[in-house]
């Protein structure tokens, strides 16, 4: 973060700060996915190469489009468990409808404000009903998995007549930078510059930091909470339309656990599970570090069932960290 | 000596930038009950905390009957015979008093199984000697001062030698405080030596036999009480001699000064009714009354924080058409919380985002934010009020209380407001920030902002206001000025009926 700071007067200076504190965490990051990637380059030949770097990139760019959502409502102080099974329904619906004869991009758009109408009803069970996040979202993920698997009897709906201007989308390049990464790379950049620097997304923070104290200085709490929900599960109908771009298919399982590593990658970025801090770059340096973990495993042959339990000792570490830096911060 | 059971020399504690604790000594000798004193913020918590192994001190010794002693945590301080009752209740409300009172001894035994049974009768045994409380009552059903009392009793389980009592009547009636000093004085017969914290004069020369006075987390004196006075004490507290505190007074005349802000009728059901006053250029004017009395429900119906109320609001001679309380901000109708951490300032960001939160328009363009905006407006604010601060992208939880409050302070006056409603400005904040926010205050009036200040704080109150409204049960009961601004006067119309005030001088 390049905050300039201003001295008010001169009393006890900390001299470091807490925005260059904040920052540290993304410079840690950074460190560590390098050194992952130097000592992988060692462990396997096939690592660096440019269809590897593809893949990994192709793998954590869409997820990260849903880690925008989730750490925007982590923010506000919300969660959402549903993101996978939302995302996996943004497929169904828009799959489900092209096979029976819609566009795919009026589809694909129906499907998405399926998902953003979800979200808003999440929204209104948690800011007008009162209902925590966690219970809401846990229905939500339930109800929507059930639908998932209704619509499609349980099998993969194949789409093998999507027109290539469609699928392009999901796995065209331009030049050779894939379509989708570069999908990503807008999506995170406008959002990581939007909670940054406009009011709109200032409030967000309030919201989250402290909500009384919020309400206090005149913002509309509740729609921001409502607002941040809804996103989220708009992001994740976008990224689900981009998935069933990419693969050519709805999956009506897609997704599952899905909650659990955007939720990591937005926690070791440096998102709060309690609200009013956090941020996009922080939480796809995340993304892309549990990316490269996974990635590095496979490449050494590592059982599936142990990369599930490196995952979560990262993550808890993360945690740990954090939290006695932000000790030693007060 | 030999009768001194608990010695501490060269204790320091710091948390972060912030000296809690700087080479504090104090001593405490068997069977006397110890007063401790000092402004909040002195470091009192704090010491006591490290002698019930709470805390771990960076530096110096304890010693108890003569060894020194690490004490690492409350476990540790019980095996040693320290019991601390704390200010606030800790209790499990929802199990009984007996099973409360037994929690720790309960914790330390090495049976497996609870003797419930025995449990109700060795605790109707402490609390006999306490007050009229069935062990056997769940504490959710408990009052505060019964609960206190059952904090109490927890402590006396424990065999302790050292009971530290933090202030312990502040939730207590007149009554049930006479019965615990009656408890400590027998507890002390029998050579229990209390430490007692309080702000109360009255107490610590009323029952106590030596006294130390903390300032600013150092060690400043220790006197017998029957060699000081109150006097001698409050100034060793405030550490130079305690007068003319409050800022002058509004010289001109209020009742021909203009109108800024004009109330007529305000009323909200359940709350508060029939509410009318009006507020004069330069005034500075107080709402006083009882806690609960509605004197902040009133303030946040004027500012439309509670949208409910009925009633007209007048700012400037004009009728202030606000639904919500964002419009009121933008009307220059601004409201300080009394309760500044929980519903005051955004603790974990920086002093620049608290400051501009009220209207993020000032210091953005087109929805944008222009941080270096946003930051001279901190710091240009914060010069104004003397902010004692590293830089003002630090987050509000590194600084002290009172410059907490200046945030706050700074945070309303951000959007340039014509009337400022400020809830317990000066709640935990130590003497020299108060004594600046009073000035701050008065410069404001000065300037042409109108006032109005709810305090709990009668001196406060008369020291600060060119007038007080006095509420009872959401009714303005009376009106004190000049010379009938006085305690007797304010506590006569918040507890009493208005019409007995009138008979009793005070003007309605």
């Amino acid at each position: 973060m390049t905050t300039q700071t201003i001295a008010a007067e001169t009393g006890k200076t900390s001299g470091s700060g807490w925005k260059r504190l904040a920052g540290m965490r993304e410079i840690g990051l950074i460190l560590i996915i390098l050194a992952l990637f130097a000592a992988m380059s060692f462990a396997s030949p096939y690592f660096l190469t440019w269809e590897n770097m593809r893949a990994m990139a192709m793998a954590f760019a869409v997820e990260g489009i849903v880690v925008v959502g989730m750490t925007i409502l982590l923010i506000s102080g919300g969660i959402d468990l549903s993101v996978g099974s939302v995302t996996a329904l943004a497929m169904v619906i828009a799959g489900l409808l092209f096979l029976n004869g819609v566009d795919p991009w009026t589809a694909s758009l129906i499907a998405i404000l399926a998902c953003t109408a979800i979200g808003a009803l999440m929204g209104f069970f948690v800011t007008k009903v009162g209902l925590h996040h966690f219970i809401v979202s846990l229905a939500a993920m339930v109800i929507a998995r059930g639908a998932c698997l209704l619509g499609t009897g349980g099998r993969p709906l194949g789409l093998f007549t999507l027109p290539p201007e469609f699928k392009f989308i999901g796995q065209g390049s331009i030049g050779v930078i894939p379509v989708v990464i570069v999908i990503f790379v807008v999506v995170v950049v406008a959002f990581d510059f939007m909670l940054r620097r406009t009011t709109m997304f200032r409030k967000v923070f309030y919201t989250g930091s402290n909500e009384k104290a919020a309400a206090y200085s005149g913002i509309r709490t509740k729609k921001v909470i409502f607002l941040t929900t809804t996103l989220c599960s708009a992001l994740c109908g976008f990224a689900g339309v981009i998935y069933m771009a990419r693969f050519g298919s709805a999956q009506p399982t897609f997704g599952v656990g899905m909650e659990l590593n955007v939720i990591a990658a937005a926690v070791i970025g440096g998102a709060s599970l309690s609200g009013g801090s956090g941020t996009i770059f922080g939480a796809i340096l995340g993304t892309i570090l549990l990316s490269v973990v996974s990635s590095s495993l496979a490449l050494l042959d590592v059982s599936v069932y142990w990369q599930d339990i490196i995952r979560g000792s990262i993550l808890l570490a993360a945690v740990t960290i954090d939290h006695y830096l932000s000790k030693r911060r007060r | 000596m030999s009768d001194v059971i608990l010695k501490v020399s060269h204790l320091s504690k710091a948390f972060g930038a912030i000296q809690a604790l700087r080479d504090v000594q104090f001593e405490l000798r068997r069977g006397e009950i110890h007063a401790l004193a000092g402004e909040n913020g002195a470091g009192k918590s704090t010491l006591m905390n490290i002698i019930d192994g709470i805390l771990q001190p960076d530096s110096g010794e304890i010693h108890l009957d003569g060894r020194p002693v690490r004490i690492s945590s409350p476990a540790a301080a019980q095996r040693l015979g320290i019991g601390l009752v704390h200010q606030e209740i800790a209790l499990c409300p929802d199990i009984t008093v007996a099973e409360n009172i037994f929690m720790a001894a309960t914790n330390a035994s090495r049976s497996l199984l609870v003797d419930y049974a025995g449990l109700n009768g060795r605790a109707a045994d402490i609390l006999s000697g306490l007050g009229d409380i069935d062990p056997s009552t769940l504490v959710r059903s408990l009052s505060i001062s019964q609960q206190q009392l059952v904090e109490i009793a927890k402590a006396l389980t424990l065999d302790c030698r050292v009971l530290i009592l933090d202030e312990p009547t502040a939730a207590l009636t007149e009554k049930e405080a006479t019965v615990l000093f009656a408890i400590m004085h027998r507890l002390a017969e029998q050579g229990i030596a209390i430490i007692y914290i309080s702000h109360r004069m009255a107490e610590i020369f009323g029952h106590c036999d030596r006294v130390s006075v903390f300032r600013d987390g150092q060690y400043v004196v220790t006197h017998n009480v029957a060699e000081t006075t109150p006097t001698d004490i409050v100034n060793a507290m405030v550490g130079r001699v305690v007068d003319n505190r409050y800022p002058a007074k509004f010289q001109g005349d209020s009742l021909s000064a203009p109108a800024i802000l004009e109330v007529e009728n305000l009323s909200s059901p359940g709350l508060f009714s029939d509410v009318s006053f009006t507020l004069r250029r330069g005034e500075i004017l107080g709402l006083g009354g009882l806690i609960g009395a509605g004197r902040s429900e009133i303030i946040k119906g004027i500012c439309r924080i509670d949208e409910t109320a009925t009633g007209t609001v007048r700012l400037e001679g004009k009728p202030l058409d606000a639904r919500r309380y964002q419009q009121s901000i933008r009307e220059g109708l601004v409201y300080l919380s009394e309760d500044r951490k929980g519903d005051g300032l955004f603790l974990d960001m920086s002093i620049a985002a608290n400051v501009s939160a009220l209207r993020l328009g000032l210091v953005s363009k087109g929805g944008i934010i222009d941080q270096r905006r946003e930051n001279l407006q901190a710091s240009d604010l914060g010069r104004r009020l003397n902010l004692k601060c590293g830089h003002v992208g630090q987050p509000v939880s590194a600084l002290s209380g009172g410059n907490q409050q200046k945030v706050a302070i700074a945070k309303m006056l951000s959007v340039n407001p014509k009337v400022i409603f400020l809830d317990e400005p000066t709640r935990g904040v130590d003497v020299g920030a108060k004594l600046e926010i009073h000035r701050i205050l008065r410069d404001l009036a000065n300037a042409g902002v109108g006032i109005v200040v709810i305090s709990s704080e009668l001196p406060e109150l008369i020291g600060v206001c060119d007038r007080v409204l006095v509420v009872r049960e959401g009714r303005i009961n009376g009106e004190v000025s000049g010379d009938a601004m006085t305690e007797q006067n304010i506590m006569y119309l918040a507890s009493i009926d208005a019409e007995r005030a009138r008979a009793g001088g005070a003007r309605p």
